[in-house]
């Protein structure tokens, strides 16, 4: 846990509005593409076993579309943005204006799949760069890549820098909904910010929060 | 058959042992690799979830053994033999190593699925354990489950259906 051992509250609480500042511009690039109205959840900034971390995106079975992307520049890091399946198919529905859309079997829809990886493109997009814009650093995210999996085999893949350090992850989670629907046909996507170990050092040392105080 | 079958949960980067009529098993095996070292005679099985290829990766001070191929196999063998199997015996089956997003870069990590898969195998082949049955590679999740009565791998992924190895 050493590597835990240095974070204070003040470090989560940074954290905790990185999460806000990104997923803010996050809601309101979805906002804008759907053109309806988005809500945030106030962020969530956990220390979590590998285990929980499949937990808190509904156990490491549950199949899940997600973007991936990972971050480079500055400060390293992965990302992922995750959608259920139901989810996925309600958004691609209305983008494509097809209500009969469904991923049941592969080979998928290769618009629906072009359309859900820019979906997820443009939502990390925006929360790079606010992230970017708010601590002055350089960050830049690859060309996203979507999976649509069971969660463990997911995850388990934007761990792999952190777990060569620790056992545990910080994620920075934010969920975002559309109020007006049932929560069932609501769109929530979870964000999941997984910088890499080395930093944390320089996002917080950017935002003139020393690391061991 | 008063007693029921419990199945025994593995996590990520953790193992444990299990003797029949019990089942275990690992979820959300991406590249992850699951391995499977089992003595059929003695109905008793391990099961590893092995997340990184070398132990030599660890940067912290503390490691913990079951999340590297090198030293996630050696206890395994070691933790069976404690419980009675016989390392003449010993076999293996192995699944997981996905490479679970298509992704080009420069960047040895994205190759972890294959590197962990290296890594177990030459770890058995170290041990002269010899490797019965594997599913890896692809780009799918998978679910294993193993019984050491039959020592039937039975293999679930999203897209191919469920089968036995």
């Amino acid at each position: 846990m050493a590597f835990l051992d240095k974070f204070t509250n003040v470090h989560l609480d940074v954290l905790k509005e990185i999460g806000n500042i990104g997923a803010g511009h996050a809601a309101t690039a979805l906002s804008t593409l759907l053109d309806k109205k988005i809500d945030m959840r106030v962020p969530k900034v956990r220390i979590v076993s590998f285990d929980e971390m499949m937990d808190m995106a509904g156990g490491p079975e549950n199949i899940v579309a997600s973007v991936f992307l990972r971050i480079e520049g500055d400060a390293p890091g992965s990302m992922f943005f995750v959608l259920s399946i139901e989810q996925a198919h309600m958004f691609i529905r209305q983008m494509l204006g097809d209500v009969q859309f469904s991923f049941e079997k592969p080979p998928y829809n290769e618009l629906a799949i072009s359309a859900l990886q820019e979906l997820g493109n443009i939502l990390s997009g925006s929360y790079l760069s606010s992230l970017s814009d708010f601590t002055n650093l350089d960050l830049y995210p690859s060309v996203p890549a979507l999976s649509i999996d069971m969660v463990g085999a997911i995850i388990s893949f934007g761990l792999i820098e952190l777990s060569q350090v620790s056992d545990y992850a910080i994620v920075i989670d934010t969920a975002l909904d559309d109020d007006n629907l049932s929560a069932s046909e609501s769109i929530t996507g979870h964000f999941f910010l997984l910088p890499d170990p080395d930093s944390f050092e320089i996002i917080f040392r950017a935002l003139g929060v020393h690391s061991n105080e | 058959m008063s007693e029921s079958i419990q199945v025994v949960k593995v996590g990520i980067a953790d193992m444990n042992i299990v003797r029949s009529p019990h089942h275990i098993r690992t979820s959300g095996l991406g590249s992850c690799v699951g391995v499977v070292v089992y003595d059929q005679g003695k109905e008793l099985a391990g099961l590893a979830h092995v997340m990184l290829p070398d132990s030599s990766l660890a940067k912290g001070s503390t490691i913990n053994i079951a999340k590297y191929a090198d030293t996630a196999v050696k206890e395994l063998v070691n933790c069976l033999i404690k419980n009675g199997a016989r390392s003449y015996s010993l076999k293996a089956k192995i699944a997981g190593g996905a490479q679970m997003f298509q992704y080009t870069s420069s960047n040895d990590m994205m190759r972890i699925g294959p590197r962990n898969v290296e890594a177990v195998k030459k770890e058995l082949s170290l041990l002269r354990i010899a490797i019965v049955g594997e599913d890896v590679g692809g780009n799918s999740g998978r679910t294993i489950e193993f019984d050491p009565k039959t020592c039937l791998l039975n293999i679930r992924t999203v897209n191919k259906g469920v089968f036995d190895l």
